[in-house]
């Protein structure tokens, strides 16, 4: 593999672990957010912070960037306690904004020239660059996934999903909407904190429109189009979208048009995404395995 | 210790008062529930049954008045507190978990003391021992065929089955049945009942809104009928259906001036 197609693998692999915690608020717990990359600005802004001016290696420096997007996170989720659906979606938006000018006008966070000179990660005395830096995202995105498949298999996930079916029948059962929310956005905002951390060291340098809103309109992109609430859909999400501009390079300036016409086509013909309940992949593979089984 | 009631309550609603706005939705309605009995709430539309039905279960907090369950002051306790105490309900208005099959909806309820532990975030709900318990209480219904399904594709009236399905499956001491028979048909009707009485047998203690009179008759060991948000009437069935005020709710009132 040439070093374009892992730095390209690497970045897929920092958004997937990102997504995966907006699907566990989005596709699981069924709170919408429209501001997880704010999250991913606070984990890259702690690491970057943590690294640059602490002194701390980037392994110390984690426990207290997840501690940091997830408390934030937990903040920030208390508005969905009393707000739902299309008023949860502008509160989160509201709080992209407010964390991003945080970022862009707190000189303490670098202002607009934003904050470089991020050390590479060592890993028992190797530093981490290609393909080995690659190899820790995917370390990472596999604890990540795990993370979310043990979730999804707990009694807090089903918890949570019954919270998205039906809320009232869900605290009527024992749910404590209160709690489950909160740490849904919690169990997200955690890994869009390590998904920063890893863009941090990964660009090695960053600044505040790197966490915008379109970023998180991005996030929210590869986990509706790769299927909410699954388990592959933020990777196979992340995969497509990562791709796809690349693979696009020539028609650049078309780029947003085809964001737009896909998500269309995806709303119109796969709304439960890819990968998500009565879809195409889904149907397909299905036949041919009980044609296999049979 | 003296006890000075002739019979255990078990819930026992005292003064209780809810208002919305300018609508009193309840005034003052008291009433007791024995252990094992049924208790029928009868009252036309808008008597303010289904709002008593809220409030004991806590998805809505009363105005005034309390609610004492088992010898406890529960009024105002958030809906996962009441489930935990023993407190299971169906809605008249079927909220099942429509992604969900029909067996993954009884199992959310199975998981009812391990939600409030904590964030029960290492223990399994998909394991075999908790998929043949579901079951049983799909069998209770008669649902087992249908375990499969998802949720949403069900007709109403096996989403009202599933409800109580979900509802047994807290294994509440107190089950609070929102019009489980509305919308069934005859001979489902006379499986449902004979289901409902096997609850009973069971040891739980029911209370249930009904508008089909003849059901709500049979059943019931007692009956207490609301109007307009009061109580106008409790008493043994047979009481009921004699009683003046209950005919004059239901029927209309005939003035007795002649006039206007």
């Amino acid at each position: 593999m040439n070093s374009y197609v892992i730095t390209v693998g690497t970045f897929i692999l920092i958004q997937a672990i990102a997504a995966c915690g907006l699907n566990v608020i989005v596709g699981f717990a069924g709170q919408i957010s429209l501001g997880h990359a704010a999250f991913v600005g606070i984990g890259a802004y702690s690491a970057a912070i943590l690294s640059t001016r602490f002194g701390m290696t980037f392994w110390e420096a984690l426990p207290c960037v997840i501690a940091i997007s997830g408390s934030i996170g937990f903040l920030c989720g208390l508005p969905s306690i009393r707000v739902r659906e299309d008023f949860l979606a502008i509160t989160t938006i509201g709080v992209n904004f407010i964390v991003e000018s945080v970022f862009l006008y707190v000189p303490f966070f670098g202002g607009a020239l934003g904050i470089g000179g991020i050390p590479r990660i060592y890993f028992w005395g190797i530093r981490l660059k290609g393909a080995s830096f690659f190899l820790l995202c995917l370390t990472f995105f596999i604890l990540a996934f795990l993370l979310v498949w043990l979730f999804s298999k707990s009694w807090a996930g089903l918890g949570c999903i019954s919270l998205r079916e039906e809320e009232t029948a869900a605290s009527t059962v024992g749910i404590s909407s209160v709690k489950y929310k909160l740490f849904a956005f919690i169990l997200g905002t955690s890994l869009a904190g390590l998904s920063g951390a890893l863009y941090a060291h990964a660009m090695r340098f960053i600044s505040a429109e790197d966490f915008g809103f379109p970023a998180s309109v991005m996030l929210l992109s590869i986990i509706v189009l790769g299927g909410m609430g699954t388990l592959w859909g933020p990777l196979v999400g992340a995969i497509i979208l990562g791709f796809l501009p690349e693979l696009f390079r020539p028609f650049a300036e078309y780029r947003l048009l085809m964001y737009a016409l896909l998500l269309l086509c995806m709303i119109r013909y796969q709304p439960s995404g890819l990968l998500g309940e009565n879809s195409l992949a889904k149907n397909v593979f299905g036949k041919l395995l009980q044609r296999r089984v049979s | 210790m003296k006890n000075s009631q002739p019979f255990s309550s078990v819930l026992s609603v005292e003064a209780l008062s809810k208002r919305f706005g300018g609508l009193q939705a309840l005034l003052k309605v008291s009433f007791e529930i024995r252990e094992k009995e049924i208790l029928g709430l009868l009252g036309p539309n808008g008597a303010g049954k289904t709002t008593c039905f809220n409030i004991i279960s806590g998805v809505q907090k009363p105005t005034e008045g309390k609610i004492f369950f088992q010898g406890e002051d529960i009024s105002g306790l958030p809906p996962h507190q009441m489930a935990s105490r023993g407190i299971g309900r169906t809605y008249q208005i079927v909220r099942p978990f429509g992604s969900l099959t029909v067996l993954e909806n009884v199992l959310v309820a199975l998981g009812m003391e391990k939600y409030g532990k904590g964030i029960p975030f290492f223990s399994f709900w998909d394991t075999k021992a908790n998929r043949d318990k579901a079951r049983q209480y799909l069998k209770l219904v008669g649902l087992e065929a249908q375990e499969k399904a998802k949720a949403l594709s069900l007709p109403l009236g096996n989403l009202r089955r599933l409800e109580l399905a979900r509802a047994l499956a807290l294994e509440p001491s107190l089950l609070l049945l929102d019009e489980t028979f509305s919308g069934l048909r005859h001979e489902e009707i006379s499986l449902l009942e004979k289901t409902i009485l096997g609850i009973r047998a069971r040891g739980i203690t029911i209370l249930l809104i009904e508008h089909n009179m003849r059901v709500a008759m049979s059943l019931s060991d007692r009956i207490v009928v609301l109007d307009h948000g009061e109580k106008i009437a409790e008493g043994l069935p047979e009481e009921i259906a004699k009683n003046d005020r209950v005919i004059d709710a239901y029927l209309g009132r005939v003035k007795e001036d002649g006039l206007a």
